[in-house]
């Protein structure tokens, strides 16, 4: 097991390499010129020059390179120039909030999809199947900022049931002091059952909003994997010794279906993040996908770089965890390892 | 917080009692929360706390501009519609007790209770200090200080611990308006020296972060991209002590739920809305919208005049009759704007900018002005607009497109990032594009200085160069500076005239500052830098 990781974390290695150069270019060959920016409406030539110097971006490429691998080796990921705070602190403080909030969803539309897809799978044809069918077909099909701007005109601007889309906490309660900087964990490890809730009041619109787009790839996998095994052999043996469908299902078919739908929910986690970034705009979400678009669109290359790293980090650690998943789950695949 | 610790001790003391009591003491307590602070909604925040920083972004301005004082600040008068505006000519003092002009210089009077927010008394060397910072620094902060003739360290003396003079360069109408801007703010001199390194000799770093002034408020809390909190400065000398006690202000991106926090009561005041909505807003009247003019400001079309077909002023005019002034008006500004075309012909010009010109859409001449300008058959060009404000450029850029089409000019749209847009206007190769300009000090010779001018700045996006416009703009820049005014009057109405008709830049219209609030707030003040100023606000 151990070697196992270790040699996937060593093939991790070039990719990475790969992924620091490669941002590294990309962000150089954007059109945007961040000293013009940064040098204000008002500028002179001189002014804009001044602040290209202090930027360090008068120097050949090269050396600015070697400049960012160096201070990357000492874990400096420099400094954002829009909110003016080191990116390392600012992707530390804001991956929490993205993860709290992908995580929910993803546990949300685990809890719908997975009983759906069984369900629609055991009874093909019936009300479930079709009912599986509708909602992963609309989930799939609604663009997230529009199922998120729906929400929150139903739920906040009509009803008034949730909380103001106002990011992770009311306005008028303080953060709950960083352990994980998962709110609702801190909240409660620092007993604050107020602060919890309205952490949770605030978290469920964003969460649905991404558990409903993420509804539709788990279901459908795990309805497809399910129909799949259950037309099995090994099931129809299981049957016939008058196994209980219960077991039949639970125990036999849904254990072998899983490997698939393990692979759909780590692709699906990572579409997440992604979707986060829309997410994120309509619910003033503190997290690290508005952070890194926003440094995108003021060609503020240091967050954009310590964006694409962490999340290519991030990456690699999943894919090891879903490896390990596989082991855990089919006892075959971990001969090969 | 306070709130936490009350509550913690209230859920002590109600542990066996008198739980069933709970809920109406949160609420209590959060409503003497709610009605002492101010949550204010926009679309951005600050990068820097400090307008001396490096690319200190707009929003920084505002905590500047509330954080810090200046030796003097302007004077209010009533402005549009009976809103408090600030009085170009008159001042009064912030920091300074008195202010005294000469013939070459002007001696300030600090006021002797002022102290910084860590108690330090402000003295006539942190005055030096920090303006010697501002001219020193570099980029935005320095250029700012030029435009009033403010470039050298010497031209700030410290006479005794409450007293400052400043030299003038030469006679500059601009340099007293140009002390009472956003940048020559008064900063801890002490503490940020404290705090300053070798590389970093101005301790910029250290008032990125925090805020080191003697202003009315003090920033508590900063979550970049998130928000700021400011508290009440208690011992503020600058004015009347603010009646809010706490801003919130809070990063919401999405214009649509901004509205939403406003109608449902929980925002208290926003801008940076798409304008049909303030227009919705203020037809139902469930809000206050205050809609002000920008001061010397006005969106335009540019052509660039170094090259065909738009060096020839038949074709400038040809375009500026074909342009669809009225519908821009009702379909893209939704009548949030003051119309800058279609003056009655027999107006005379004022002495005044801006001013409307007296071009409205005329199709029939158009054709005629191209046909005789030798292109009969029309051209193909491209039409520019910074991405940014897309909500405005984007519709006023599509209708433009359709009327030049009429007249045979068929332009293809060029969206540009918001991060480029100044890359390209400095290299001035755009044939056509649209932008504002708005200036903060305002006179007209001043917007002309760096719209006209053929000194060619940024502004001049045209790259226009005319020795007589020339010539009429620095006559009337001497003339104010020594108050010759019948010359000033003439130099004026010269280079508006010589605008219009060489019309290298078309006025469409002065934008307009909105702003939405909750009906029980009051307060708001029209400043020149078009930001909120918390110190006169009140709730309820």
């Amino acid at each position: 097991m151990l070697t196992m990781i270790g040699k996937r974390l060593m093939f991790a290695i070039p990719s990475l390499i790969g992924v620091v150069i490669v941002t590294f270019l990309l962000t150089r060959a954007l059109p945007g010129d961040p000293a013009a920016y940064f040098a204000g409406p008002a500028a002179t030539k001189e002014a804009v020059e001044q602040i290209r110097k202090k930027l360090g971006l008068d120097r050949p490429l090269i050396e600015q390179f070697f400049r960012y691998t160096n201070d990357l080796a000492h874990g400096d990921f420099g400094n954002s120039l829009t909110t003016g705070q080191p990116v390392a602190a600012e992707i530390r403080n804001r991956l929490p909030a993205s993860a709290e909030l992908t995580l929910l969803g993803l546990v949300v539309s685990i809890v719908i999809a997975i009983p759906l897809g069984v369900l629609a799978a055991t009874r093909p044809g019936s009300w479930v199947d079709h009912l599986c069918r509708v909602t992963t077909t609309a989930g799939v099909s609604l663009p997230v900022f529009f199922t998120g701007l729906v929400l929150v005109y139903v739920f906040y601007f009509r009803l008034g049931w949730s909380p103001a889309p106002l990011g992770r906490l009311d306005v008028f309660y303080s953060a709950p002091p960083t352990v994980t900087g998962f709110y609702l964990i801190d909240t409660l490890i620092a007993r604050d059952f107020e602060a919890f809730r309205s952490a949770l009041s605030q978290l469920i619109l964003p969460a649905t909003t991404l558990a409903i787009f993420s509804l539709a790839p788990i279901a459908r996998m795990t309805r497809a994997s399910m129909l799949a095994v259950l037309s099995s052999e090994f099931v129809r043996t299981a049957r016939a010794s008058g196994l209980s469908p219960a077991t039949v299902i639970v125990t036999y078919a849904f254990r072998n279906a899983m490997l698939p739908v393990i692979t759909t929910l780590s692709m699906v986690f990572s579409f997440l993040l992604g979707a986060n970034v829309l997410v994120e705009k309509v619910f003033a979400w503190p997290g690290i996908g508005s952070y890194a678009v926003e440094a995108l669109i003021s060609s503020d290359f240091a967050p954009v770089q310590g964006f694409v790293l962490t999340m290519a980090v991030m990456y690699v650690l999943l894919n090891l965890v879903i490896d390990i998943l596989y082991g855990v789950i089919d006892p075959r695949v971990r001969l090969e390892g | 917080m306070k709130r936490r610790d009350f509550l913690k001790s209230a859920t002590g003391l109600a542990a066996g009692a008198a739980l069933p009591a709970m809920p109406s003491v949160i609420s209590s307590a959060q409503a003497d929360a709610r009605s002492e602070t101010l949550l204010i909604v926009s679309e951005g925040g600050p990068n820097n706390l400090d307008i001396h920083g490096v690319g200190t972004n707009v929003p920084g301005y505002e905590v500047s501009w509330n954080c810090y004082d200046r030796l003097i600040s302007h004077e209010m008068k009533s402005g549009p519609g009976g809103v408090p505006y600030y009085d170009r000519d008159k001042f009064k003092g912030e920091l300074a007790e008195d202010m005294k002009i000469d013939d070459m210089s002007v001696t300030f009077k600090l006021k002797k209770n002022a102290k910084f927010h860590d108690g330090a008394p402000v003295t006539a060397k942190d005055v030096k200090w920090s303006l010697d910072r501002a001219v020193s620094v570099g980029g935005f902060p320095t250029f700012q200080m030029s435009a009033g003739s403010l470039t050298k360290p010497e031209q700030f003396v410290v006479i005794d611990d409450h007293t400052v003079r400043v030299d003038f360069l030469k006679k500059d109408r601009l340099t007293i308006p140009d002390l009472a801007v956003i940048v020559p703010c008064i900063i801890n001199s002490e503490l940020v020296k404290k705090n300053a390194s070798e590389k970093d000799p101005w301790g910029l770093e250290y008032t990125k972060q925090q805020t080191a002034g003697s202003g009315a408020y003090k920033v508590t809390k900063w979550t970049a991209g998130t928000e700021v909190v400011m508290e009440r400065n208690e011992d503020w000398v600058g004015g009347p002590l603010p009646k809010i006690k706490r801003v919130i202000w809070r990063m919401v991106p999405q214009a649509g739920n901004r509205r939403a926090l406003l109608e449902r009561g929980d925002a208290d005041i926003s801008y940076e809305l798409p304008n049909k909505d303030f227009q919705e807003m203020k037809a139902n009247g469930k809000l206050n919208v205050v809609s002000l003019p920008f001061s010397n400001g006005i969106q335009y079309i540019g052509m660039n005049v170094t090259k065909p077909p738009f060096d020839n002023p038949k074709v400038r005019q040809a375009v500026t009759y074909a342009l669809p002034y009225q519908k821009i008006m009702d379909a893209v500004m939704f009548g949030l704007a003051n119309p800058m075309f279609g003056a009655p012909k027999d107006k005379p010009t004022e002495v005044a900018w801006p001013q409307p010109h007296k071009y409205n859409t005329d199709m029939e001449k158009a054709k005629a002005l191209m046909a005789e300008a030798g292109h009969a058959n029309g051209f193909e060009t491209t039409i520019s607009f910074d991405l940014n404000f897309a909500g405005v450029n984007e519709p006023l850029c599509v209708l433009v497109q359709e009327s030049l089409a009429q007249i045979g000019i068929k332009t293809t749209i060029n969206k540009v990032p918001g991060a480029n847009w100044r890359t390209e206007l400095n290299k001035k190769e755009m044939p056509l594009f649209t932008n504002v300009f708005s200036g903060w000090l305002d006179y007209p010779e001043y917007f002309f200085y760096w719209c006209y001018h053929g000194n060619n700045s940024v502004f001049n996006t045209m790259s226009y160069k005319s020795a007589e416009m020339d010539k009429l703009i620095d006559g009337a820049r001497t003339a104010a500076a020594i108050a010759d005014k019948a010359t000033y009057d003439a130099d004026v109405k010269g280079f508006v005239d010589l605008a219009f008709t060489d019309i290298p830049r078309i006025p469409l219209y002065q934008p307009f500052v909105n702003v939405a609030m909750q009906k029980n707030i009051s307060g708001y003040q029209y400043w020149f830098h078009r930001r909120l100023d918390y110190r006169a606000m009140a709730k309820g």
